[in-house]
């Protein structure tokens, strides 16, 4: 059966949001829908790709945090950083510097998520060699396996069950600090994430029962106090060097940027970023049009991790700056000693276990059902007028169509059906004013000055 | 209906698509289609991986060798039946053609990744009945029947 009850990092902030349709007409999976003024989004539709935030003109998509003095309740507070961190800040300001203003903010350990990427790496490629059928695809992006997940469940079984960077350094370094002596309620791991899929993937994992992490820490909001920090030292030019952590290999640097993983698997393999590219290319692959592929690197957003939604920086400046670093570490081993050391007990841990299907396509679980329900929106949508104007609170006339079907609408939300029901004399103009109201919120339509854009608003 | 087949009224849907021979940017816009609508009526997924296969084996068949095609497919809910009907050269010997590696596709074909003398024997291991017809010098008719297993 289809699991439910999943956890999504993207909340509406009810009372910034104005119900504007920016977030409605980019969701690939069409999972928002307007109520009452604002946004709406459907959970079991939602894979936290990130999209509806980057378009929200006022900001009023954000992701949930956990609060930063959460570390506090650990002993051994640990910060796992991923690459992309590094990628924003301005040449100038070293990693050393970095990681050492982290433990001044709190944490006792700083790791790096690409630490474990070299084994990653060479047990896809054993587990890529055993698939009976290819390509196989990578497990890296949580908000690809979500997408699969709901759109594309064909494809479940050519998911490599192998786990990503977050969760294997996660596991590795919490199996190391235990074996310090450290009691496995005394260590705290945190994410610092650049996208709010990750946040969904630790608060409900995709296969595995529990995180191996405790908690995640916006990167933007990190980089902001690090920076700060940072600053401030330059300024009275006390810069202390910090402390070195291992170096990571090139290959492990540029993990997480499109052409990460492609570049180093066996036989021809594909990099794909940005989730409409990979929803049109998972189509043509579902029909089998996609012939002799081994690997499939797909990524949520464009230039992959650069591009993660709580990135700050340029995403294109931060993967030239990740490239420039990665150039200064060539000769650095791409599977570190002290990994080798684990190598028995990171075998047993990389399996992400089962992946379910969440089908949110079916307009019914009974297929006479469905087929009577179809049937149902063939019909509806003979009236409505195909403009798509999303006036109904609903993306397009298909979506309102199979909401009224799923009776979560009715065919009076279409402005222009009210016209045609008014000029028929079955709906009068005050009641589709709050027809109109419900979908948009209370007096939407009197004048108001203060709007976006409007005579008294100053903001530029 | 069948008389006497079911107490309840058996429902049925069908759809059609027109395919333009030569236009190979476009093979695989009709399968995409009828993949869409099985996904929304909750056919398992191994069940349309294979019926989509094969409806794509033939829509490019069609856009290799026919001049225009037409694809109907008709939907129940213990079966899907698809008749994939080309105006064409015709397959002057069906049982040569459903051999792995025949081909008459030209090189020009060939070179767009088409036309590895895969597309019969695929079309065959993938549906549950496969039925070919074929009339040299005016067309083709192909149906592909696949059995939907009573849900649970």
């Amino acid at each position: 059966m289809t699991a439910t009850g999943f956890y999504h990092a993207l909340k509406v902030d009810e009372d910034k949001c104005y119900g504007c349709t920016h977030c409605m007409n980019v969701c690939p999976t069409t999972a928002i829908r307007i109520k009452n003024g604002v946004a709406n989004i459907r959970p079991d539709w939602c894979v936290d790709c990130g999209e509806c935030m980057r378009a929200c003109p006022v900001d009023a998509i954000f992701v949930e945090q956990d609060d930063f003095n959460r570390i506090l309740d650990y002993k051994c507070r640990v910060a796992l950083v991923p690459a992309v961190l590094i990628g924003q800040f301005p040449e100038k300001v070293t990693e050393a510097e970095i990681f050492s203003v982290m433990r001044e903010l709190g944490f006792t350990h700083v790791f790096q998520t690409e630490h474990t990427s070299g084994l990653i790496k060479r047990t896809m490629i054993e587990a890529a060699r055993e698939a009976e059928e290819k390509p196989v695809i990578s497990s890296f992006c949580p908000a690809i396996v979500r997408l699969i997940q709901i759109k594309f469940p064909a494809l479940l079984d050519q998911v490599l069950p192998v786990k990503p960077p977050i969760d294997a350094s996660a596991v590795y370094f919490r199996k190391r600090l235990e074996d310090e002596g450290y009691a496995p309620e005394e260590i705290g791991i945190f994410y610092v994430t650049p996208c709010a899929a990750k946040i969904a993937a630790v608060k409900s994992p995709v296969g595995e029962q529990e995180s191996p992490l405790d908690g995640v820490i916006n990167m933007q909001f990190i980089y902001n106090k690090i920076y700060k920090l940072i600053k401030s030292r330059h300024e009275t030019s006390s810069i202390s060097p910090g402390e070195m952590l291992p170096f990571l290999s090139p290959a492990a640097i540029k993990y997480s940027l499109t052409g990460g993983e492609a570049s180093h698997m066996e036989g021809r393999c594909l990099a794909i970023d940005e989730i409409h590219n990979v929803i049109e290319f998972l189509e043509k692959l579902e029909n089998d049009e996609i012939d002799r592929v081994d690997f499939l690197e797909l990524r949520a957003c464009d230039q992959s991790c650069a591009g993660g939604v709580l990135v700050g920086g340029n995403r294109f400046l931060t993967t030239e700056r990740l490239n420039k670093r990665a150039g200064r570490f060539k000769g650095v081993a791409d599977i570190p000693g002290d990994i080798k050391a684990y190598t028995h007990f990171m075998e047993q841990n990389l399996d992400i276990g089962p992946l379910e299907p969440r089908s949110m396509m079916a307009l019914d679980e009974d297929m006479g059902e469905a087929m009577r329900k179809m049937q149902q929106v063939r019909h509806l949508m003979c009236f409505l007028p195909g403009i798509d104007c999303a006036a109904c609170g609903a993306p397009n006339c298909q979506s309102l169509a199979e909401d009224i079907v799923r009776r979560e609408s009715q065919l009076s939300a279409c402005v222009f059906i009210q016209r045609m029901m008014e000029k028929h004399r079955k709906l009068s103009g005050e009641h589709a004013l709050k027809i109109i109201e419900k979908i948009w919120g209370a007096n939407r339509l009197d004048k108001d000055c203060d709007k976006k854009g409007a005579e008294n608003n100053t903001e530029v | 209906m069948k008389p006497g087949s079911s107490l309840f009224i058996d429902f049925e849907m069908k759809f059609k698509y027109e395919i333009e021979g030569g236009n190979f940017s476009k093979a695989g816009n009709a399968s995409s289609a009828v993949k869409k609508i099985l996904k929304q009526l909750n056919v398992p997924p191994s069940i349309i991986k294979k019926l989509v296969v094969a409806l794509y084996e033939g829509e490019v068949n069609v856009v290799a060798h026919a001049w225009n095609g037409c694809i109907r497919v008709d939907i129940e809910t213990d079966r899907i039946f698809v008749s994939i009907e080309d105006e064409g050269p015709g397959i002057p010997d069906i049982a040569q053609a459903m051999q792995e590696g025949f081909s008459t596709a030209s090189q020009a074909v060939r070179e767009m990744g088409f036309g590895a003398g895969m597309g019969l024997p695929n079309m065959k291991k993938n549906a549950d009945v496969l039925d070919i017809r074929s009339d040299v010098g005016k067309g083709t008719v192909v149906e592909i029947t696949t059995f939907l297993k009573k849900q649970e």
